[in-house]
């Protein structure tokens, strides 16, 4: 099944907005998403997302986006149903593995049960939570502030919708009665951040990981239902702190792409450049947590000195270090500073440099190396399915570089390889990390000498008011495919904004990759993996 | 005769027969041990200032960074001091469901392995304090309480964290042990010895290194590696392990009994480097080539005590150095380092030294 058959379909329509969103009856869609899953040329294998969205009147439902890995065509599904007591919507679980944990999301935050789902848990809220927060009708009263400890069920439901229209719960337990579980988090030295995972243990091997989300949990995608459209810019930031910019800009473009508004050429340059050394301040610090995580100090502080160099020029420019809002609707906040380029152009000479030592001292390294490779395998197939972007589904050989199949900004006009490897092992990880670092300074070099002159922000309107339908927009951020979308009534507020978390599918995948290897290696492979907690939990 | 000018046999005599002269023998004697003991108690503080204090400068070098610099003047010579004081005066917690009676005792056990084995180093000459004629069995078998220490530790706190902690320290240093107690043979036969101060004065005209040429260098580097792991120590930290279970088998101790481990950590570094220095580089000997009176003989104005001292800490910044540049190893690939490559290596050099020592081929 192609889009085109999909739009043909009976009921089918195509919604306002860029996105170009197919409304489907939900009765279609199993079988819509069967068949643009399994298509003989171009098959959907690669779900970017599924959106829980509550329209009011028209009823609870779901946003389902979904990519080809091979052509980058993309298509995306749109169902509603109307019941709001009983929300019911056929599984994906099976077509594609991200949606075991993207459906719980849904759950989470809309009450839609997903039948056949093997795991029908909240995902970020506490299992005791009452209602549906992201529900247009939530009472923001319902949950005061509790004092008392959480607990974890031992077991977890899914549900199956019997022939005669009733609802049955099959109990499947989280853990087996003999299995050692043991918390990683949620305070660790390890997760680099306030994740929590549970890891069932045989000795010292994994045998299973269980990941519980949702402790720095702020409700972002609640909290800018609230917010007009330039306020909402604060929150992308305090995402993946280490994708600041690149989120940012994302959240930019879209609301740009769906207003109409022109971004002038220096800021565009200005916003590029500004991305890749994000990109290069956040590989660093992946080399730094990746070999501190191993037990090597020393080389942590290689890393920290370099991102400190990023970091000053960050600060002149943006006035911020970790968190810049720099981007605004139209351009950016500020022009670079006089010395930026020069600055620039010595870091990116430097960082060539150093990067020698950096593989000196741990590239070769044959413990290292016994670490590393063959560790942590994940497969092509699994990445895909999975919705591994970046630099992990990469080291899987999974070209997946949103800066290549969908170009934006600056991107298709300068000349940059995209790195990927085919080992998908932890070594392969760090070390398509470590050369994109290099190709991203060679974008930085491409860039800084030609950064045109002219406004560095584009006039808009004090109010902007983004026409009704869907809006996306999605950029490559450090660790992957960060994308926006907005569901817009027309308002000055969005009716509902909610960002792909790149974070959310990798930690996700920790229970595939860590599965038969040793506690050492689950840190290894969790950093390898490289993702950020708030991103995760938003 | 060489070697004499700072011998602290007279002078130890000496105090002894002025003792005896003021009162009966026991009570010189038990005087005697108690200024001996406190003598070790507080020579052990100090090393211990003295080797984390050196720790914080040598990894700051290494990292590129410049270490303690602002307590007590420039070199933050007083931060580790005032460490010491803050760890004294920390509350130590009595866990819940701790088996209270073990959890107490572990750090005891840690530390009195320590210091026993400590108490065996040959500081200079007429000046062991631990003297018997199995010494250096003794120091092997004292060392082997400290792994009990470990696991009580691990296994009295009701942690899984430091039940693992405990589980891989048990595993690794029994299995190092094996290493050690072969390379340690190897050089036994070398010196016809296990009497340590036996062991040192054989080395006059040559320290074993030299001697035992290529199996000595062998077993030399056998007995890094594996005194490296029976000292806890990077790459082979795993019982610790902070990146993966927070502190491994101490997580659960505070204040002064956690500061025992800490200590006990930095001294078996200690310790492991100053066997190492009196097994193969001569311990207090000076350095004497065969031959040259000349040189030999202003070597010996050098104290003994500074030639130990000195031959320790360059082993200690040696092990320092491994531990500030390798990542950590997984406890399957430790155990594989030692019973499949380390513990046979160490076994053919045994063999090696017994050869060479049957044949005459060592000087």
């Amino acid at each position: 099944m192609k889009r085109d058959d999909v739009i043909r379909m009976a009921g089918a329509e195509v919604c306002a907005g860029n996105a170009q969103v197919i409304s489907i009856p939900a009765g279609e869609l199993r079988r819509t998403a069967e068949g643009l899953r399994h298509d003989r040329d171009v098959p959907m294998d690669y779900l970017r997302d599924i959106v829980g969205m509550d329209w009011g009147e028209e009823g609870l439902g779901a946003v389902y986006f979904m990519e080809s890995s091979a052509t980058g065509g993309r298509v995306a599904l749109k169902v509603a149903v109307t019941d709001r007591e009983r929300p019911l919507l056929p599984t994906m679980s099976d077509l594609w593995k991200t949606a075991l944990v993207k459906e719980r999301e849904v759950f989470d935050f809309f009450g839609i049960r997903f039948t056949g789902h093997p795991d029908m848990r909240r995902l970020f809220l506490r299992e005791d939570w009452k209602g549906w927060p992201l529900r247009k009708d939530y009472d923001m009263d319902s949950n005061p502030l509790r004092l008392d400890n959480e607990t974890n069920a031992d077991t977890t439901t899914e549900y199956r919708l019997l022939p005669d229209g009733t609802l049955a719960g099959t109990a499947h337990p989280v853990f087996g009665e003999n299995d050692f579980v043991i918390n990683i988090g949620p305070q660790h030295p390890s997760t680099h951040g306030a994740l929590r995972m549970r890891v069932a243990l045989d000795g010292e091997t994994v045998t299973k990981v269980d990941p519980i989300l949702g402790y720095i949990h702020r409700g972002i995608e609640k909290m800018n239902e609230s917010l007009t459209y330039p306020q909402t810019l604060g929150m992308t930031d305090r995402l993946d702190y280490l994708s600041a910019h690149q989120s940012r800009h994302a959240l930019c473009m879209c609301i740009e792409r769906a207003a109409g508004i022109e971004v002038p050429e220096r800021a565009v340059y200005i916003r590029a450049v500004m991305d890749e050394l994000q990109r290069i301040d956040s590989h660093l610090i992946f080399y730094s947590c990746l070999v501190l995580d191993m037990g090597a100090m020393t080389p942590f502080f290689y890393g920290f000195r370099e991102r400190e160099m990023i970091l000053d020029i960050f600060e002149e420019t943006t006035g911020g270090r970790l968190i810049q809002h720099y981007n605004v609707i139209g351009g950016v906040q500020a022009d670079i500073r006089p010395d930026f380029c020069r600055k620039v152009r010595e870091f990116t000479a430097h960082m060539r440099r150093v990067i020698r030592d950096y593989h000196d001292i741990f590239t070769g390294n044959v413990i290292a190396d016994t670490r590393l490779k063959g560790v942590g395998l994940l497969s092509l197939e699994d990445a895909v399915s999975l919705g591994c972007t970046g630099a992990t589904g990469r080291a899987s050989g999974w070209a997946n570089d949103v800066r290549k199949r969908h170009p934006y900004s600056v991107y298709d006009r300068v000349d940059f390889k995209q790195v990927t490897r085919g080992e998908g092992d932890s070594f392969a990880r760090y070390l398509v990390r470590m050369d994109e670092i290099l190709e991203s300074c060679h974008i930085i070099d491409q860039l800084i000498d030609n950064i045109p002159g002219g406004d560095f922000r584009a006039k808009t309107k004090p109010v902007i008011k983004l026409p009704e339908g869907i809006h996306t927009a999605e950029v490559e951020t450090s660790r992957g495919e960060f994308a926006v979308i907005i569901e817009s009534r027309g308002d000055k507020v969005p009716y509902r904004m909610h960002f792909r978390s790149t974070g959310l599918p990798l930690v996700h995948a920790m229970d595939t990759v860590c599965r038969g290897w040793k506690i050492a290696d689950l840190i290894a492979i969790g950093a390898s993996l490289d993702f950020v907690i708030p991103d995760i939990d938003r | 005769m060489f070697l004499d000018y700072y011998n602290f046999e007279p002078l130890l005599a000496g105090i002894h027969a002025a003792l005896c002269g003021v009162m009966p023998e026991w009570a010189a004697l038990t005087l005697e041990g108690l200024a001996v003991g406190v003598a070790i108690m507080l020579m052990y503080a100090v090393l211990a200032v003295v080797l984390i204090y050196m720790e914080r400068k040598v990894c700051a070098a290494f990292q590129c960074r410049i270490g303690p610099n602002r307590v007590g003047g420039k070199g933050g010579l007083l931060q580790v001091p005032a460490d010491v004081l803050k760890i004294l005066t920390k509350e130590i917690i009595s866990l819940n469901r701790a088996d209270r009676f073990l959890y107490n005792l572990a750090p005891f056990l840690v530390i009195l392995a320590s210091i026993l084995t400590f108490s065996c180093l040959p500081w200079n000459k007429g000046a062991e304090i631990l003297h018997m004629n199995i010494g250096i069995f003794f120091v092997l078998a004292a060392s082997s309480i400290g792994v009990l220490g470990i696991l009580l530790a691990g296994w009295s706190s009701n942690s899984k964290y430091t039940l693992i902690g405990a589980v891989r320290s048990g595993a690794m240093i029994i299995s190092y042990e094996v290493s050690i107690g072969i390379s340690v043979l190897t050089m036994v036969v070398l010196c016809g010895a296990m009497d340590i101060q036996t062991i040192v004065a054989g080395q006059a005209d040559g320290w074993n290194i030299f001697k035992g040429h290529i199996p000595a260098v062998a077993a030399f580097v056998v007995y890094l590696i594996a005194g490296n792991a029976e000292a806890n120590r990077g790459p082979f930290d795993l019982a610790e392990a902070e990146q993966e279970l927070t502190a491994g088998y101490h997580t659960e101790y505070s204040g002064m009994h956690f500061g025992f481990f800490y200590l006990a950590e930095y001294l078996n570094l200690f310790i492991t480097a100053g066997i190492a220095a009196t097994l193969f580089l001569g311990g207090w000997m000076p350095l004497h080539v065969a031959g040259l009176d000349g040189f030999n003989a202003v070597m010996d104005y050098i104290p003994g005590f500074v030639w130990f001292l000195g031959k320790t800490f360059v082993i200690v910044f040696l092990l320092m150095w491994i531990r500030w540049t390798y990542p950590r190893l997984r406890i399957d690939q430790v155990l594989t380092l030692e019973w499949k490559y380390l513990m046979p290596t160490s076994l053919v050099i045994l063999l090696l030294m017994t050869v060479c020592k049957v044949c005459g081929l060592t000087f």
